[in-house]
């Protein structure tokens, strides 16, 4: 294998290494927020650390190939490509130890049952599906993820909604219910970040790019 | 640089249809068909061998000087067959010019190189020449560098002076189109530099077509890019499309360097 190929590899693997950890992050964040585990949260930002790491060593990546290989077609897409979705996994994390450091502040809940757990898991199946398409070339699937940012974003409102009401009836819910609207703000953010690692993939498999499609006129099919 | 954003507003400058070309019973050119817009820069790419230089020396028939060649198929300038709408050979080199991979300046001074063209064409007066040695010099951003030295010998400059001087002497006949067959390759990243930008400025008032190995060349100066393999046109795109996003498979392949 040549020596640029072999560097190509490495970045991919490298992305996939850091979404791996932002997949474990995720589901640490989970299990923090119903357990109210601190352990699991402390877990999350020892993870960060990890994610930074591999950002620094990404980026630094990213601009060597550019610098000493001059890449074209393909190749050029998928670093340019990079240097944009290397910032939204590490973006994933950061959110990630936002959410999982309020662990403790969210109980005893006062939500009704499952709804943030529903909110937690669909993010989760965003980021994974995107780093899925990602990893498998798969333009159908990274279409997928940006039309399911719609049903993040509707039990995002549905939650908020839900939580102002809480706090109108009762204010000794205020503070609760304070930390978790910044917690599914966090998550909401967490699936925007799934959607832009998806219109980057489409980007570096189709060539053209999938952002802002009012702009365009090239609306997601 | 053109994007897909903008359209094209330049008139086609050189039209090739159906286009094929033999060395005797040998086919270099295969069926290439394309335009050339006017004060656009298009670079032609592909491996060794794929028919580029060839290509280019179609346009001002410079090649039938040293062997004999068959041209079929329609290759027009300005809408006027070149090889069968009664065009005069001299006429159509003074007005498709062309510059080699290696600088090849007479062994005269300076000034005779530049002058030599416009001598050719019958101009005679002093002032006259003058005046054209000095606009082909300063067109080709030569004119401080040797304004002083005129009469010295176009041999004692640098390769990067010679190959400027050859522009000039080009361009000193008032060409409409110029030609350049790989006219960086043998100069150093400075002397590169300087005829990329002269490339990019001479456009305003020539249309320009250019052979080079050096991709990355392509993309910095050219409008268009055209992709050559074994005589056949694979793809041609704007520039920027055929570096970001090539609709050919060989084409990215040649590109990324994982061809053959």
């Amino acid at each position: 294998m040549r020596l640029f190929d072999t560097e190509l590899k490495n970045l991919r693997d490298g992305i996939m290494a850091m979404a791996g950890i932002a997949e474990e992050m995720i589901e640490l964040t989970i299990q923090a927020l119903a357990e109210r585990s601190s352990a699991k949260a402390d877990r999350v930002n020892e993870l960060d650390r990890q994610m930074d790491e591999w950002e620094l060593k990404l980026d630094q990546l990213c601009v060597d190939l550019l610098a000493l290989h001059s890449p074209a077609a393909t190749d050029l897409r998928l670093i340019a490509s990079s240097l944009k979705i290397i910032p939204e996994v590490e973006r994933i994390g950061d959110h990630c130890c936002n959410i999982a450091r309020r662990a403790s502040f969210v109980h005893p809940p006062i939500l009704s049952e499952g709804s943030l757990e529903r909110l937690g898991q669909e993010t989760r199946g965003m980021v994974r599906r995107a780093v899925d398409a990602f990893v498998g070339h798969d333009a159908a699937l990274a279409r997928a993820v940006i039309k399911n940012d719609d049903t993040v974003d509707d039990l995002y409102a549905q939650i908020y909604r839900e939580l102002l009401r809480i706090m109108l009836a009762d204010p000794l819910c205020i503070e609760r219910a304070s930390h978790l609207i910044l917690v599914i703000k966090n998550w909401e953010r967490i699936a925007d970040q799934a959607t832009n690692i998806a219109e980057e993939v489409l980007y570096i498999l189709e060539g053209r790019s999938a952002k802002h499609p009012y702009l365009r006129g090239n609306a997601v099919e | 640089m053109l994007s897909p954003q903008t359209p094209e507003t330049k008139p086609v400058k050189l039209s090739v249809r159906n286009m094929d070309f033999r060395y005797g019973e040998k086919k270099v050119l295969d069926g290439l068909s394309l335009d050339i817009h006017a004060e656009r820069v298009t670079a032609i790419i592909g491996p060794s061998g794929c028919g580029k230089s060839t290509f280019l020396k179609c346009f001002n028939r410079i090649h039938e000087i040293s062997a004999p060649v068959k041209v079929s198929g329609d290759m027009m300038i300005d809408g006027v067959d070149i090889y069968r709408g009664g065009i005069d050979e001299v006429d159509l080199r003074r007005r498709v010019g062309m510059v080699f991979q290696k600088p090849n300046p007479f062994p005269k001074s300076i000034y005779e190189n530049v002058a030599f063209g416009p001598r050719l064409f019958g101009v005679k007066d002093k002032a006259t020449l003058d005046g054209i040695v000095e606009d082909a010099l300063r067109k080709s951003a030569l004119w401080d560098e040797v304004k002083d030295r005129l009469k010295e010998s176009a041999t004692g400059m640098s390769g990067g002076q010679q190959q400027r001087l050859c522009i000039a002497r080009a361009l000193a006949v008032n060409p409409e189109v110029l030609l350049m067959d790989e006219p960086c390759s043998a100069l150093d990243p400075i002397a590169t530099a300087k005829i990329e930008e002269l490339i990019v400025e001479l456009k305003e008032n020539l249309t320009i077509v250019i052979v080079t190995h050096n991709m990355q060349q392509a993309a910095r100066v050219s409008d268009y890019t055209a992709f050559f393999w074994l005589g056949k046109l694979i793809e041609m795109d704007l520039t920027e499309r055929i570096f970001t996003t090539p609709r050919e498979r060989m084409t990215e392949d040649y590109l990324t360097g994982r061809f053959g």
